[in-house]
């Protein structure tokens, strides 16, 4: 097996690591750097539970190579601490088994400091790309729209 | 009360928004130490291997063993009937074939591209009805012939594994008594559960023979139990871990990655080994959501007083029985909705087909049976031209009747049907009318679905908890319920924090289980959790009140009858202000002059079920559970009448939940259990081939509810309670899920104006049964 030396910037650390080429960023979070905050739900692109962000844009990690990271700012949970949206989701009970959770908050979080004031559409687009199982959606809709200050303007 | 009823946040929220909180393989992630099961699997449903190859996948380097079906004990939890890698024969698609144990899963997946099957396919038996018909290929030659419980009769030279019946009244009095008599056909196929986190377990055999296992179950001291029994191992030297579960819904009360990791263990001289398996996997070779074929005939005189109802489900279990024999138990002993009917006749048979095989799926039996009974009432309500939430009103069941297993109902075991039925009709408008007309294209309709459940676990079924003080007077508190996501720990906590009128956050609850040192908790499945597990505590904390007065007594000299308990002190009923705090006494208390009495405070409780029996073999007679809890639904859909497409805008749910013990924690329950279950209904169904191969095993393809596609919730709770029970509470978990499909089916039935016997209701099957394509 080849193997590759690679530089990652992860939650403001750089971090060196020994991957295959061929590993997907969300290997490398969870199997080389114990970030294990980022869930293979699908490895397809189809869950969004490995969602992280790089260059503050929302990505599922499990679509990515590592060595496309390098040079890239990456954020995961683990580098989020006491954010609104965070606060948001404990309060609204917008998780059962939390296993969505992490890939629900980052994408919020992208959302949120993409479009500060998105409207329903704007939020819709935004997170349709993930699944929840436990809950019916509600409360982590009302999560969002609780750090969405002025939805729509 | 001042924390029962609240919404409390539970417990472990703070890890989950951190991504701190760990499940089954986050724990091992980058452990070298772990070596890596990977499966070949079946690409037939039904085929003879003709011949397994592995000559080619063993040259890849980093390969530790290649394991395949010969010498391995057969496994099942009531019939044994399957081998974990398959043997001679598949009998589903994506069927375990070989397990290859490598130092890394890529090398692993390598290798089992390498390994060589030749199959020869056999016949299909593509659905249960195809599986009773005369001459129908056998799944299993000779399913008399395995060792199975005691109460299970299997049809010998046949795919049915068991029938169970109820037989209530006497039909021909029944019929003679029916006025009006309605026939109809129900079907769905297998489905299902995708929980978040896909099925892992991994296994490690120590040197001195014991088995530790960390899994993600509902059911690890199940685990436990079969890993002993299957490969004759001593039970307590099998310990089994469950840390956080990320979703379960009956999926993961089955054993099955647990059984290939051991496997796995053990051929490679005992190192851990990790089966973590692939989204498509854990859809279709670990257990699946159960299928069903329905034939329903009911009879009711001409103002609407149900007579007779004959009925038969053949569930579709698939190819191993796993829990199929007991699913079909359990839609027999709730065969009909909530209703008193005199006269029953049902049979329900567990099928083998060559479709993946059944697990408990949130609800157990009972949104599959209601859509078919449920439906069946709309059906009849339209040939009486009666309303048909007035018609279920006044069949409604209650205290004083027979249940379908006759067992005589009082003001407890069952909740308020009636008054559930007026609620839901009430919050939907519901008397305003059925269809609204919105434009030339579209409609508004709305249909209903009543609800119950009791839950047929075993009768011996047991729950334990203990609690051990901290010397600051805080509380250890645990229980072997799994937090697969409902909080039920966090509820334990609640319920412990009112009894001992303390502060919930001086309560530590340990979130995980291990099996050696967690009282046993059967399985964290059919909503008993705050039941069982909250009898215990209950049981725990008044014995923690005792020793806490006693050594109070001691040292005040008072006696024990005249003390009191709260906010972590305990103080003479007389005078408050005379008394200790919990850590003066709870590891012991020191005199002054040294000596010392007590020790520290340790509590115990347990549970076994009361009262239950088993059924009787030949009319289903028996008390099969501890309560009934009922509720009803209603679904508003918007429904275009060109295309065929609909849109659910909302959905009303009335449930009887004895007592809310956590409001927010309860309502999330019901949303998203009336998510699933419209999910179910809408759009989830495994797609089969001719050759019975799953086309869809994948979340692109088999796509479930995505955010903003959900409809307005509507819950209210009604509180009649369980006297059994903690406070009074009846089971929550599940029941918000059953009466979707068949509300639903009635709402679309109305609005398209044709009978919608099927799931799930896409716009497809209500064009090809409208314009009968
Ligand atoms: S794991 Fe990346 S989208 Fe599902
Ligand atoms: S909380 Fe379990 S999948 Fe979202």
């Amino acid at each position: 097996m080849k193997l590759t030396s690679l530089m990652l910037n992860i939650n403001g650390e750089d971090r060196t690591v020994i991957v295959r080429p061929a590993d997907t960023l969300l290997e490398i979070l969870r199997e080389k750097l114990g970030l294990t905050g980022s869930k293979p739900g699908c490895l397809n692109g189809d869950c969004g539970a490995c969602t992280v962000m790089v260059n503050q844009r929302t990505m599922k990690s499990c679509l990515m190579l590592g060595v496309e990271g390098e040079g890239t700012e990456i954020t995961t949970i683990e580098g989020l601490k006491g954010t609104p949206i965070q606060q948001a989701f404990v309060e609204n009970f917008a998780f059962q088994c939390g296993y969505c959770t992490p890939g629900f908050i980052m994408n919020s979080q992208a959302l949120i400091q993409a479009h500060p004031n998105a409207d329903d559409e704007k939020i819709k687009e935004w997170l349709e790309s993930n699944i929840c199982r436990c809950t019916g959606y509600e409360e982590i809709e009302k999560a969002i729209m609780s750090v969405i200050k002025n939805p729509g303007t | 009360m001042k924390t029962i009823g609240k919404s409390v946040i539970r417990k472990e929220a703070e890890d989950k928004v951190t991504g701190k909180a760990k499940y089954t393989d986050d724990k091992y992630a980058g452990d070298l130490k772990v070596l890596h099961g990977r499966l070949l699997t079946s690409p037939y449903a039904h085929a003879r291997i003709k011949s397994v190859n592995t000559e080619e996948a063993w040259k890849v380097r980093g390969v530790r063993a290649i394991i395949t079906g010969e010498g391995l004990p057969l496994t099942g939890e009531e019939i044994r009937d399957r081998p974990p890698i398959a043997v001679d024969k598949v009998r589903y698609h994506g069927e375990v074939v070989a397990l290859v144990v490598a130092d890394d899963p890529v090398i692993a997946k390598r290798a089992v591209s390498y390994i060589n099957v030749e199959y020869d396919l056999l016949p299909v038996v593509n659905s249960p009805t195809e599986a009773v018909q005369e001459g129908a290929p056998l799944v299993h030659e000779n399913v008399e012939e395995y060792d199975r419980d005691e109460d299970i009769h299997p049809i010998p030279r046949s795919n049915i594994s068991n029938q169970m019946k109820i037989r209530k009244g006497n039909m021909e009095q029944g019929w003679s008594l029916s006025e009006v008599t309605i026939e109809s056909n129900f079907s769905f196929s297998p489905s299902d559960h995708t929980a978040m986190e896909t099925r892992c377990a991994v296994c490690e055999i120590k040197a001195d023979g014991y088995v530790h296992i960390e899994t993600s179950s509902q059911a690890p001291f199940m685990v436990k139990k079969l890993i002993s029994a299957y490969f004759d191992i001593e039970v307590g030297k099998i310990v089994v871990d469950t840390p956080l579960v990320g979703g379960g819904y009956g999926g993961k009360a089955s054993v099955f990655q647990e059984i290939l990791a051991y496997i796995a263990s053990k051929a490679v001289g005992g190192r851990a080994v990790k089966v973590l398996h692939s989204r498509e996997e854990d859809m279709i070779t670990t257990p699946c959501h159960v299928g069903l074929d329905a034939q329903i005939k009911l009879g009711a005189t001409r103002n609407g007083k149900l007579k007779a109802a004959r009925i038969q489900y053949l569930f579709d279990g698939g190819a191993y029985s796993d829990k199929a024999v007991h699913l079909s138990r359990a839609g027999g002993v709730d065969c009909t909705g909530p209703y008193e009917i005199e006269h029953i006749w049902c049979d329900s048979y567990a099928v083998y087909t060559n479709h993946p095989f059944a697990s408990p799926y949130r609800g157990f039996s009972h949104s599959e049976v209601l859509f078919a009974f449920e439906r069946a009432m709309d059906i009849l309500a339209q040939e009486l031209n009666m309303d048909p939430l007035h018609l279920r009103r006044i069949n409604a069941i209650g205290p004083g009747d027979l249940t379908p297993t006759q067992v005589r109902l009082n003001r407890s075991n069952v909740g308020n049907v009636v008054e559930c039925i007026d609620r839901v009709k009430e919050l939907s408008k519901w008397d305003e009318g059925k269809i609204e007309e919105i434009n030339e294209r579209i409609i508004r309709v709305k249909g209903a679905a009543c609800l119950w459940k009791n839950s047929t676990i075993p009768p011996d079924s047991v729950s334990g908890a203990i609690l051990t003080f901290n010397e600051d007077g805080s509380i250890n508190l645990i229980s072997g319920v799994v937090e697969i996501g409902t909080g039920t720990k966090t509820v334990l906590a609640q319920m412990l924090a009112e009894r001992l009128k303390m502060d919930i956050d001086q309560i530590h609850v340990r979130m995980k289980v291990d099996t050696q040192t967690t009282p046993e908790h059967w399985k964290t499945v059919a909503s008993r959790g705050t039941f069982m597990a909250g009898r215990a505590l209950l049981e725990a904390a008044n014995d923690v009140i005792c020793q806490l007065k006693e050594i109070t007594a001691t040292v005040l000299r008072s006696r024990v009858d005249d003390l009191d308990i709260g906010d972590q002190r305990v103080f003479l009923k007389e005078d408050p202000s005379i008394g200790l705090h919990f850590k003066e006494i709870a590891h012991g208390y020191t005199y002054p002059n040294g000596n010392s009495i007590g020790g520290q405070i340790i509590g115990r409780g347990n549970y076994i079920l009361q009262r239950m029996t088993y059924l009787d073999q030949e009319t289903g007679r028996g008390n099969p559970g501890p309560e009934w809890s009922v509720g009803a639904q209603v679904v508003e859909v918007e429904f275009d009448r060109r295309d065929y497409t609909y849109r659910v805008v909302k959905l009303y749910t009335v449930l009887d939940v004895g007592k809310v013990l956590n409001f927010m924690a309860a309502r999330g329950q019901v949303t998203g259990a009336a998510s699933m279950g419209l999910a179910f209904a809408s759009r989830e169904t495994f797609l089969f081939d001719d050759l019975g191969r799953v086309l869809n095993p994948q979340l692109r393809t088999y796509r479930p509810i995505h955010y903003k596609e959900h409809p307005e919730y509507i819950v209210e709770f009604v509180e009649t309670p369980h006297i059994d029970a903690p406070f009074g509470a009846r089971g929550v978990g599940e029941q918000g899920l059953l009466g979707i499909p068949a509300a639903l089916g009635n709402g679309l039935s109305t609005a398209a104006n044709v009978s919608l016997n099927q799931l799930p209701l896409i716009p497809e099957l209500i064009w090809r049964t409208k314009e009968g394509k």
